[in-house]
């Protein structure tokens, strides 16, 4: 069969979208906060250092006078053509300036590694040699449960309870037997269909939170995926030209989900090893009072949690002070918690609702989440926004239209996820199988000299690879890439293309590979870190 | 709270969304009062939703026979991991391959596509508001025929930024496209200093129901290749041509011309989707054609904010596949279509309502000028009123679709079943006939402009509404 797994190009949920580098740019131990100003005014794209460029967007706030956004990185013919909305200019018309920037991206870390490994990818029978996937935040361990679940259910859940036949037409099969059903479908305007998967989500959202709130299937949109859920949100929160802030190192994809179509700038807001790469509500006000000073108007904050690409998960006490910071500022807060249901370290995870009490104003925070991740299901483009805000709900709804989820998809997760007994095993299983690679990777790491963070969730671990690396900086960190790529044949993320501000730090993702399989990882490694040290 | 309002983006609180149509304002009066056969049968009869429910069975029967294909097995052997894995923006390539055979069959094989220039998008409503960030910068400007299909206005406008510049056409020579409204169009273009990046048309066209002539085909070819901009042609509705002239594609024409190496090659983009054809709006499977490879590259990135389940894409790879499906399912379906248009068409005749002549789509485009009491779309917003409340029909006003002229309606025939159609039939000629034999239509023409006006002041307040799905 023709699926390819690996093949090259995919955009993969988490960690493999990195923003295009600039193999020649300075260090990145020159913080990025005060020179921002200087690089943000003047600069075309080309002659940025990697942090700004990181941007192929607005990184300018918006002049009155240009009809186009993206004059910053824009080559001078384009942006002449593009700049002014000139009526009967010459030359046929070609694409647009969002369209070229989209198509620039190729020349990353990202896409050569997936490429790379879609080319030779490692197989333990097939392909001993092959490239070993570490860039892939894919959940592969526990495909086997839902296997099981699917051969005792999948006849029923596409054909329907009691014979009754779903077919692809079969809305009807789901009647509400109950009067109090027929209300909500009525009230929500949405289908019977779509309602039960709400209500499913939020079950399966409260279950994945360990059941310390209860979440409310009214406050629940629905996306193909959490990729158009961020995007959505910033169309309903952000003008073109606002700003979020946010912790760095963080998903790259958040760059394009963010940024493309939207005009919504990212202000990073730099976390340290010191600190655990945890954010600081000091750190924050910095930002925001920086861009200020720029001019430019910050619409909110943010925030993974569990993060991405570390692993961490925030404390409550720092949960509260962002909470009052946002209240502060009468800005928003979006939260992603698509790893939510991947903690395995005993360390108590608090999800927003658990926080939001009366004291504040839910009106500004705004979950994420989907089903990529916890529940292993990429391939069929599940995502939720859950907000608190009512206008936002029902704006979000409304652009659900360009991004809406298959009714094949739904009709079979609605049963999967109705079956809470199965998830309840589902959830615990997945953690204790995480939390058993994790243990043995880190180990692995540990034992060639590589530390990692202490992190409690997530499907990798970010590694302080920084004693190998030839140069303290960007092109030392990239040249190691390079070095475990080709040599060791091991494809992980550099920390570059994740904002870090710190060079030499590596997210590896082991949640693709077999126990086994770690050992012939860490073999790959050291071939690589023995020449390392020995060449420093 | 007040205070909260300020705090959401602009596209939060403005209108160009075009929520408050009565395109819309009609759905939801029928949401209120929906026709059931057994337990609402005096409720409004949906005529506004162009789905095509005619050949469920077909599909259906299919599926029962090919378990495989919705259980994830292929061969007997369970593909779940692979697809559950799948999230590739590039697409299945199993399903792209039997996709654009299904595209090319639907031509009578007179083209043929490539599978590596397709574009997978969830809907077509994707690919088209895909297509205009790719093609287009916020301020710029695509021209549209008119009448055209009242979600454009949201589609394409929304949220990219860009101008709908309206191509006036007229009942005079049945809607065509005419090249003096072609460069009309464009000057209105520049009299309201909008850059104009393409033109964006509908063929078989929604709400008319007709294909497009090759003259009108070679007229676009020759009007963008002058201009050196843009055409898309949406053709959704290519599988419902149920009768002659037959559906000319605008890739057939640029062969003909023998456009292949040619500037404008690239410039022609081609919108499709499963709804219309296969009856499957549910499935969200759309897809954008394009010969030029940036556009190409630039929309599968896009694509990433509305990508196709693979689960989806598998199913509809194996029925796609199955060519004697397909070939069947074409020609039942078009038989079944064209038995309605019919039905509706010969329907409306009995009441003394005449309709645009069609060969294609799911509805018909009706005449009603000579019921309104006056030539203008305030009439025709009444006699839209009368129809929804009265008559209780939802059925889409002309003006909705930017129409030039007050009068016409677009009336789906494919949505019910031939129960309900004849019911419909039947109660709009009842109202006829009782228009005719009273003038009460000129006393009520006070009281109901009254309660319009509070109608949809009302209404416009309310901005918590479903949307509808279909065009």
């Amino acid at each position: 069969m023709n699926i390819h797994p690996n093949s090259k190009g995919s955009i993969f949920r988490r960690g493999n979208q990195p923003n295009p580098h600039d193999p020649t740019s300075n260090t990145r131990r020159t913080t990025h906060q005060p020179d921002s100003t200087k690089i943000h005014r003047n600069e075309t794209h080309s002659a940025t250092t990697r942090h700004s460029s990181s941007s192929n967007t607005p990184s300018n706030p918006p002049s009155p006078s240009s009809s186009s956004p993206n004059l910053a990185e824009l080559s001078r013919t384009s942006s002449r053509l593009s700049l002014f909305s000139r009526v009967g200019s010459s030359g046929p018309v070609s694409v647009s300036s969002r369209a070229s920037l989209i198509v620039r991206e190729n020349d990353s870390p990202y896409y050569i590694g997936l490429e790379k490994v879609s080319k030779d990818p490692y197989d333990k029978e097939r392909n001993p040699d092959g490239i070993i996937q570490l860039g892939l935040s894919e959940n592969r361990l526990c495909f086997d449960l839902i296997e099981k679940w699917m051969v005792e259910n999948v006849r029923e859940a596409m054909v329907g309870r009691d014979g009754e036949h779903l077919s692809i037409n079969g809305i009807a099969a789901y009647q509400p037997s109950d009067g109090l059903m027929e209300l909500k479908v009525v009230k929500l305007r949405v289908s019977v269909t779509l309602l039960f998967m709400m209500i499913a989500l939020a079950g399966f959202m409260s279950q994945v939170m360990r059941k310390v709130v209860s979440l409310d299937p009214s406050q629940i949109v629905l996306t193909a995926g959490a990729t158009p859920a961020i995007e959505i949100l910033c169309f309903c929160l952000a003008d073109h030209g606002n700003a979020f802030l946010i912790p760095t190192p963080y998903y790259p994809g958040f760059d394009r989900d963010v940024r493309l179509r939207t005009g919504v700038e990212l202000i990073p807001v730099h976390c340290r090893s010191a600190d655990n790469f945890l954010l600081s509500v000091t750190a924050l006000e910095q930002a925001y009072n920086q861009a200020r000073k720029r001019g430019v108007k910050v619409r909110g904050i943010l925030i993974s949690n569990p993060s991405n690409p570390v692993g961490n998960i925030l404390p409550r006490e720092t949960l509260h002070n962002i909470l009052v910071f946002a209240q502060e500022k009468n800005i928003h807060i979006i939260c992603d918690e698509i790893f939510a249901g991947s903690v395995y370290r005993g360390e108590e995870f608090v999800s927003m609702p658990e926080i939001l009490v009366e004291e504040f104003d839910k009106n500004r925070v705004h979950i994420i989440y989907g089903l990529s991740k916890d529940l292993c299901l990429p391939g069929f483009r599940v995502g939720v926004i859950y907000s608190y805000n009512k206008n936002v709900l029902a704006l979000a709804k409304r652009l659900t239209r360009f991004s809406s989820i298959s009714a094949p998809s739904q009709r079979l997760l609605i049963s999967m996820l109705s079956d809470t007994k199965f998830i309840e095993e589902f959830i615990k299983t997945n953690k204790q199988r995480i939390q058993k690679l994790h243990h043995s990777f880190v180990d692995g790491l540990k034992q060639l000299g590589i530390q990692c963070i202490e992190s409690s969730a997530g499907f990798y671990c970010w590694a302080n690879m920084s004693e190998l690396i030839s140069s303290y900086g960007e092109k030392g960190e990239l040249d190691l890439w390079d070095k475990l790529l080709n040599i060791a044949k091991v494809n992980v993320t550099p920390g570059s293309a994740c904002h870090c501000i710190e060079p030499g730090w590596f997210r590896c993702c082991f949640t693709t590979l077999a126990l086994e399989d770690i050992p012939v990882v860490m073999k790959r490694i050291r071939k690589v870190a023995e020449t390392c040290k020995s060449l420093s | 709270m007040h205070t909260k309002m300020r705090l959401l983006s602009r596209k939060a609180t403005c209108n160009t969304h075009g929520q408050d149509s009565s395109y819309f304002l009609g759905w939801q009066e029928y949401e209120k009062n929906p026709y059931d056969e057994v337990k609402n049968p005096t409720g409004i009869i949906q005529m506004g939703l162009a789905e095509n429910q005619l050949s469920f069975d077909l599909l259906e029967s299919w599926l029962a026979s090919n378990p495989d294909a919705a259980g994830f097995k292929k061969g007997g052997q369970s593909i779940f991991r692979e697809l559950a894995l799948f999230q590739d923006y590039h697409g299945l390539p199993d399903f792209k391959k039997a996709l654009v055979e299904f595209m090319a069959e639907i031509r009578g094989n007179k083209v043929s596509f490539d599978q590596s220039k397709i574009v997978l998008t969830a809907g077509a409503t994707s690919a088209n508001e895909t297509l205009m960030f790719c093609l287009a910068e916020p301020g710029e400007a695509f021209l549209l025929p008119t009448p055209y299909y009242p979600g454009f206005d949201r589609d394409l406008k929304w949220r990219t930024g860009v101008e709908i510049v309206p191509i006036q056409c007229t009942s005079s020579n049945d809607f065509q496209i005419t090249s003096s409204a072609l460069e009309e169009a464009f000057h209105e273009a520049r009299r309201r200093k909008l850059r104009v990046k393409g033109v964006l048309v509908t063929n078989p066209s929604n709400p008319l129901g007709t294909t497009m002539t090759r003259n009108e085909l070679n007229l676009l070819l020759s009007f963008v290749t002058e201009k050196g901009i843009h055409l898309i042609s949406d053709e959704i509705y290519s599988g419902t041509v149920f009768s002659s002239p037959g559906f000319v594609s605008i890739l057939e024409v640029l062969k003909d011309r023998k456009c292949e190496n040619s500037q404008v090659w690239d410039r022609v983009h081609i919108v499709y989707s499963l709804s219309k054809d296969l009856g499957l709006p549910g499935f969200r499977v759309g897809a954008i054609y394009s010969n030029d490879d940036t556009v190409v590259s630039a929309a599968t990135k896009m694509s990433s904010f509305g990508l196709v389940s693979s689960q989806t894409q598998y199913l509809l790879s194996a029925l796609l596949s199955d060519k004697k499906f397909t070939r069947n399912y074409i020609s039942e379906n078009k038989k079944r279509l064209k038995q309605r248009q019919t039905l509706l068409v010969k329907g409306l005749e009995k009441a003394g309502i005449s309709c645009l002549e069609s060969n294609a789509g799911l509805f018909c485009w009706v005449n009603m000028k000579h019921l309104l009491s006056s030539n203008t779309f305030t009439a025709e917003m009444e006699l839209w009123k009368k129809i929804v409340h009265e008559v209780k029909l939802n059925i889409s006003p002309g003006s909705s679709c930017h129409c030039t002229e007050p009068g016409w309606f677009r009336v789906c025939f494919a949505n019910m079943s031939e129960e309900t159609l004849n019911l419909a039939i039947q109660r709009l000629k009842s109202f006829v006939e009782s228009m005719n034999s009273q003038s009460h239509h000129q006393m009520l023409k006070s009281s109901r402009r009254k309660s319009l006006a509070k109608w949809v002041f009302r209404l416009s307040f309310d901005h918590d509404h479903r949307e509808p799905e279909e065009r």
